[in-house]
């Protein structure tokens, strides 16, 4: 391929990124926007007002609805920072490399639906624990304490922890690549100080920068979530997303309107939660500063912070728990207080729901493999182009194109789309459902892929190219066999992500596409937790199985290649 | 003040010793020397010393702080400073919050403890320079701002991990002659590893070649 | 004539002209494709009405052709659009299984085939006094143009091992709920179950001269609620999680109940503890309860469009499923577990026995345990009752 040519293949994957993904978030949100201030032509509203706002304002409870969404965002999202933190801290340079992914992994991998739908069944006053506390405490019924649902929102946070950890672990570890740890770690022991002050004062502060921007992604998510909240939030009212949500499926169309505000509110939410982590950030290097010149060694922190590394063990076993039960329960035909086990097993629900999970499963992996698909194609074809026209994988236009969709919550520009693209009729709801999902799929796939393919020995290519390999022998015979492994991965996360998407499909497919997420969302406000646990038993599993196949594709093709064989993370 | 070593030796995660057991005694303000070619495991010797082995690496044998068995103490409650080849300052704290992370807490009250980091910054020459961000020093600043650093904590030994290897010749003997003076006027025992011959005869104490595991080393200082 | 015709006729006290004129009806019908537009998402309704075509087939060689709808809507904007094209005869929908607004909308465009149901001679055994469920629809006066054919009502279900039977009437909730404090609850009023519970309660407990059946204005809103908000206040802190949350439906509900969390549920089905019961989702010491002055119930109908290209053969089914056999087979828990729309007391020997004859369960009432069929409110009361009780227990 001549220059021209890679020049010319660059522009028309950039355009792509750019009228793919940042034109239509931005425009949705321009559409809601003008929506919440009653501009919907499709809908015959043309007179600008403020009457959505009005009617957004007058739905009983919005405010608390609003402060419950930001309160659990924010607070989930300190607390899986600082478990990650302590677990880190406690046990790094203690734990062989990659037990960390492969204990993380099946949770990473794990939809957000299913964690929430196992965990509700682990922390319920009917459930797992509460029946092992039964008989020591003597409850002849399940007590009546709000251990899910609760109106603070502390179960929801509780399972965006169990969900976030993970992540933030993952990004923290990638992250400490960067920085000599070991090094300073002896330097600051050296000097009389614990390890976990050595953490705090050293290891910490320099991490923090290279990972603000996943944990504004993880914050921005967390204050937005609407499946987890629907399934094991507040109701009464329920946070700001989910009432939104609802107003957007109200059969009276005129409810998107108010829905449009709501969405707007949501982004003006997530504005705050980012103001206040930032401002907490300035807050605790100014009085970290101000202790460190104190010189105090805080030896007995190494104690303390076992108890947050405990607490993180326990949110991995809980989680571990939930997604157990959901097996567990969609085998059983009568299990109830105070029983620990089923009464008896069954496989009626699997039978009995065969139709309606073999459907959604095939629509899933459809819309998955597609997204995954047309992802890692368009990723590979821009960063190959990067290298061919010299210019490198990123560049601060596509991080921000990369990072829009992640750091807007979905539903306030899902909102726009949705309502454009619903009323235009153009485009079928699966494909649009498949593009919805590469909204969000994409940027993972990059955010996987790019630093593995930055980091290729340039001198592969080069001595290829010296054996006389053209560029495309050169890409296929070298770079594409030297990248598998993150290829794989990539391929992975990217599947993952689309398995777990709930607003896209919801919004996008108008109701008519069922996936498993969709539906074991539906089927666990249902009344047989063994069907909802059969279709979120599905929907952990197969983003799982993909893990380990994409896991097993490089090394077996690569069993006699040590350096190529790698695993999920360095 | 002094460092004893008794017979000191690491063993490997397969349980061979690393070099021969190694017995030697540093009195208060001397600096002894180890020599060995490079894989000897002489960065590993100070890390038993410190307390810094990575996991799965042992030690055996003993390390006495004048007279006080440190050997199973983990790091931060030995007391022992140390300086690597490249001065690790740490790049996320100017100079002065480097150097007062390091000043001993015995040392109270917001002006008392600017006082001694001022100080210290002035022995090292670097006046005025407390609020530079570390990565504007050069490489000689940086290894003094390190020493002050380890001295203001008041450590009982120091060890020196070939600190002056990165520097530039003209430079490197007026740094090591700085680091040596300031050792020895803080009357501590310190041990210096090194390949560079000249490094252990500026030193002025003892020379202790580290031998394969088979053979015994021995020597005082 | 057939025999059985004959007796029938005789037996249901039709007149002889009727009799003739419902022969001709029959011989138009013979050899007709029904095409017999319903929602089609459950499975046991589709199977009933598979049953049924084979039954009319044989009995009176007509066939049923169900065409299954996601959304009744569909089948009325067909009729619309045929309106709209002038294709007043030969219409490709010949009966709709159809409800409430879309009933509504079909009666005011004039899209509708009737009066009929007189003309069917099942309809007899049907209680057609003034004001009761099978007369109107959400409100809607039925006036012939639909025929009644399954019976959607509103009860309670408790379970009898862990609490007493709920109290017979609404204004008892207050004491049963302190007896048993954080057991009982209902589905947030959000929910068209909540709601209904909340419909229920105001019937009961409004001021005796309130007139439920008209739309109301803010004052009449006010008078008629002021008793029931009341009560609710007063019921409230007994209530589950303190009256602070709600199951957000009555299937949530279904799962505490079957989980240990309340001791009680409601549903609008009567049988569905029964076949719960049968399924293993609740524990079998489930039973169901009726208030005593009756309880809120709806009928769902089937209409026949104007134009419908086989009007005889929709007559036909439309009878056939108000057979007192069809109706004891529908009732029949095996089967599908709807209640009858036929009044006990208006069938005959043959007719009471058919019911008898059905397999029982305790947890499944007779016709005779569910009580009257209360008429819902006017449709503007419910979203109403919705919003004040958001205004007031939403914080």
């Amino acid at each position: 391929m001549s220059g021209q040519g890679a020049i010319f293949i660059r522009g028309a994957a950039g355009a792509l990124i750019v009228a793919g993904l940042a034109v239509p978030v931005a425009f949705g949100m321009w559409h809601s926007l003008g929506a919440s201030f009653g501009y919907f032509p499709a809908i015959g509203a043309t007179r600008l007002s403020f009457e959505a706002w009005q009617g957004l304002v007058a739905l009983p409870g919005l405010w608390r609805a609003a402060a419950t969404g930001l309160f659990a965002g924010l607070l989930s999202t300190a607390i899986s920072v600082m478990l990650a933190f302590a677990v880190l801290a406690v046990f790094h340079g203690r734990l062989r490399h990659g037990t960390f992914s492969r204990i993380l992994t099946p949770l990473l991998a794990a939809p957000h639906a299913a964690i929430a739908i196992g965990m509700v069944f682990v922390i319920a006053p009917s459930g797992w624990i509460a029946r092992m506390l039964a008989p020591l405490v003597g409850w002849a019924y399940p007590p009546d304490i709000p251990t899910v649902g609760d109106p603070w929102a502390l179960a929801l946070v509780l399972a965006l922890v169990v969900k976030e950890l993970p992540f933030v672990v993952l990004i923290l570890l990638g992250s400490m690549t960067q920085i000599p740890v070991r090094q300073h770690m002896a330097t600051g022991r050296s000097l009389g100080y614990g390890r976990a002050a050595c953490w705090l004062w050293l290891v910490f502060p320099q991490l923090w920068p290279l990972i603000r921007l996943p944990v504004l992604v993880v914050l921005a998510f967390a204050i937005s979530v609407v499946d987890m909240a629907m399934i094991i939030g507040p109701s009464n009212p329920p946070t700001l997303a989910v009432m939104v949500a609802r107003l957007f499926a109200d059969p009276n169309v005129d409810a998107i309107l108010p829905a449009s505000a709501g969405g707007v509110l949501q982004l003006v939410l997530v504005g705050v939660g980012f103001a206040a982590l930032l401002g907490a950030q300035i807050l605790v290097r100014q009085l970290g500063r101000l202790v460190l010149r104190c010189g105090l060694r805080l030896r007995w922190l190494d104690k303390v912070l076992s108890l947050p590394a405990a607490l993180a063990v326990g949110v991995v076993l809980l989680a571990g728990l939930g997604l157990m039960s959901l097996l567990i329960w969609s085998v059983s035909f009568v299990w109830r207080w105070p029983d620990l086990w089923p009464a008896s097993l069954s496989m009626r629900a699997w039978r009995g729901a065969a139709e309606s999970w073999q459907g959604a499963a095939g629509t899933s992996l459809l819309v998955a493999v597609c997204s995954t698909a047309i992802a890692l194609l368009v990723a590979i074809v821009w960063l190959e182009s990067g290298d061919r026209t010299g210019r490198g994988g990123t560049s601060i236009w596509l991080q921000f194109a990369i990072y829009l969709p992640l750091l807007m919550p979905q539903i306030s520009f899902l909102i726009g789309l949705g309502g454009m693209t619903l009323q235009s009729g153009l485009f079928s709801p699966l494909a649009l459902v498949v593009w919805g999902h590469w909204l969000f799929v994409f940027p993972y796939v990059m955010i996987a892929l790019a630093d593995p393919w930055g980091a290729l020995d340039p001198r592969l290519e080069r001595t290829a190219a010296a054996l006389g390999a053209g560029p495309w022998r050169r890409f296929v015979r070298v770079k594409l066999p030297a990248l598998l492994t993150p290829i794989c991965t990539a391929a992975a996360v990217g599947f993952s992500v689309s398995i777990a998407q709930y607003l896209p499909t919801l919004f996008l497919g108008g109701g008519r596409i069922v996936t498993l997420t969709t539906e074991a969302v539906a089927l666990s406000s249902g009344s047989d937790r063994r069907v909802a646990a059969v279709h979120a038993t599905l929907q952990a599993v197969l983003p799982l199985l993909v893990f380990v196949l994409m896991f097993a594709i490089p090394a077996t093709l690569h069993r006699n290649r040590r350096a190529l064989r790698g695993g999920f993370s360095k | 003040m002094s460092l004893q070593l008794d017979r000191l030796t690491v063993t490997r995660p397969n349980g061979e010793a690393m070099f021969a057991p190694l017995t030697l005694t540093v009195e208060t303000g001397c600096i002894a020397s180890v020599m060995g070619p490079s894989g000897m495991g002489k960065s590993t010797l100070l890390a038993a010393i410190g307390g810094h082995l990575a996991p799965g690496f042992r030690t055996q044998g003993h390390v006495l702080l004048t007279g006080r068995d440190v050997t199973h103490l983990p790091a931060e409650k030995r007391g022992v400073g140390i300086m690597f080849q490249e001065a690790v300052l740490f790049p996320h704290l100017s100079v002065a919050d480097n150097l007062a992370f390091g000043l001993s807490a015995r040392v109270r009250g917001r002006a008392a403890r600017r006082a001694a980091v001022e100080a210290a910054l002035g022995q090292a020459g670097l006046d005025g320079m407390g609020q530079r961000d570390p990565a504007t020093l050069s490489g000689g600043q940086r290894a003094r701002a390190a020493l002050m650093r380890t001295l203001l904590s008041q450590p009982c030994a120091i060890l020196l991990d070939e600190p002056f290897s990165s520097l530039d010749p003209e430079l490197r003997q007026d740094i090591r002659a700085f680091v040596f003076d300031s050792i020895r006027r803080a009357q501590i025992p310190a041990l210096l590893v090194t390949h560079d011959v000249k490094d252990a005869e500026a030193s002025g104490g003892g020379l202790i070649g580290l031998a394969p595991a088979a053979a015994t080393s021995a020597g005082r200082a | 004539m057939k025999p059985f015709l004959i007796m029938a006729a005789l037996a249901l006290g039709t007149s002889p002209a009727l009799a003739e004129d419902w022969q001709a009806t029959l011989d138009a019908a013979r050899g007709q494709t029904v095409y017999f537009n319903t929602w089609g998402g459950d499975e046991r309704t589709n199977a009933f009405i598979a049953d049924l075509g084979k039954r009319t087939e044989a009995a009176y060689g007509v066939s049923i052709r169900q065409v299954k709808l996601a959304d009744t809507a569909d089948a009325v904007a067909r009729v619309l659009a045929e309106k709209t094209a002038g294709r007043d005869t030969e219409g490709a929908v010949d009966l709709i299984w159809i409800n409430g607004p879309n009933f509504m909308t079909m009666k005011d465009k004039g899209l509708l085939h009737g009066p009929f149901v007189a003309d069917l001679p099942n309809s007899a055994a049907l209680d057609m006094t003034e004001g009761s469920a099978n007369t109107v629809d959400f409100t809607i006066p039925v006036e012939g143009m639909e025929a009644p054919w399954r019976l959607a009502k509103f009860v309670f279900t408790y379970d009898s091992d862990r609490i007493t039977p709920p109290p017979a009437g609404m204004a008892g909730w207050v004491d049963w709920a302190k007896d048993h404090p954080g057991r009982i609850t209902h589905p947030d009023p959000a929910n068209f179950m909540g709601a209904t519970f909340l419909k229920q309660a105001l019937i009961e407990l409004a001021p005796e001269d309130t007139d439920l059946s008209i739309a109301p204005t803010d004052a009449s809103f006010a008078t008629a609620t002021a008793p029931l908000w009341e009560w609710y206040d007063a019921l409230r802190p007994y209530l589950w999680r303190d009256g602070k949350s709600f199951p957000e439906n009555e299937s949530a509900q279904h799962q505490m109940l079957n989980d240990g969390e309340v001791d009680m549920s409601m549903s609008f089905d009567p049988a569905s503890a029964a076949a719960a019961i049968g399924d293993g989702l609740l524990p079998e010491t489930v039973r169901v309860f009726v208030p005593a002055a009756g309880s809120i119930g709806n009928v769902s109908f089937v209409a026949i469009p104007y134009n419908a290209a086989h009007m005889a053969g929709a007559k036909v089914v439309a009878n056939t499923l108000l057979a007192p056999e069809t109706q004891a087979r529908m009732q029949d828990i095996d089967v599908l577990g709807s209640f009858s729309v036929l009044d006990p007391s208006l069938l005959d020997d043959a007719g009471r026995a058919a019911f008898a004859s059905l397999p029982t369960a305790e947890a499944l009432p007779t016709l005779d345990d569910l009580g009257p069929v209360l008429p819902e409110p006017h449709p503007d009361w419910m979203p109403r009752l919705t919003l004040e009780w958001q205004h007031r227990y939403t914080r």
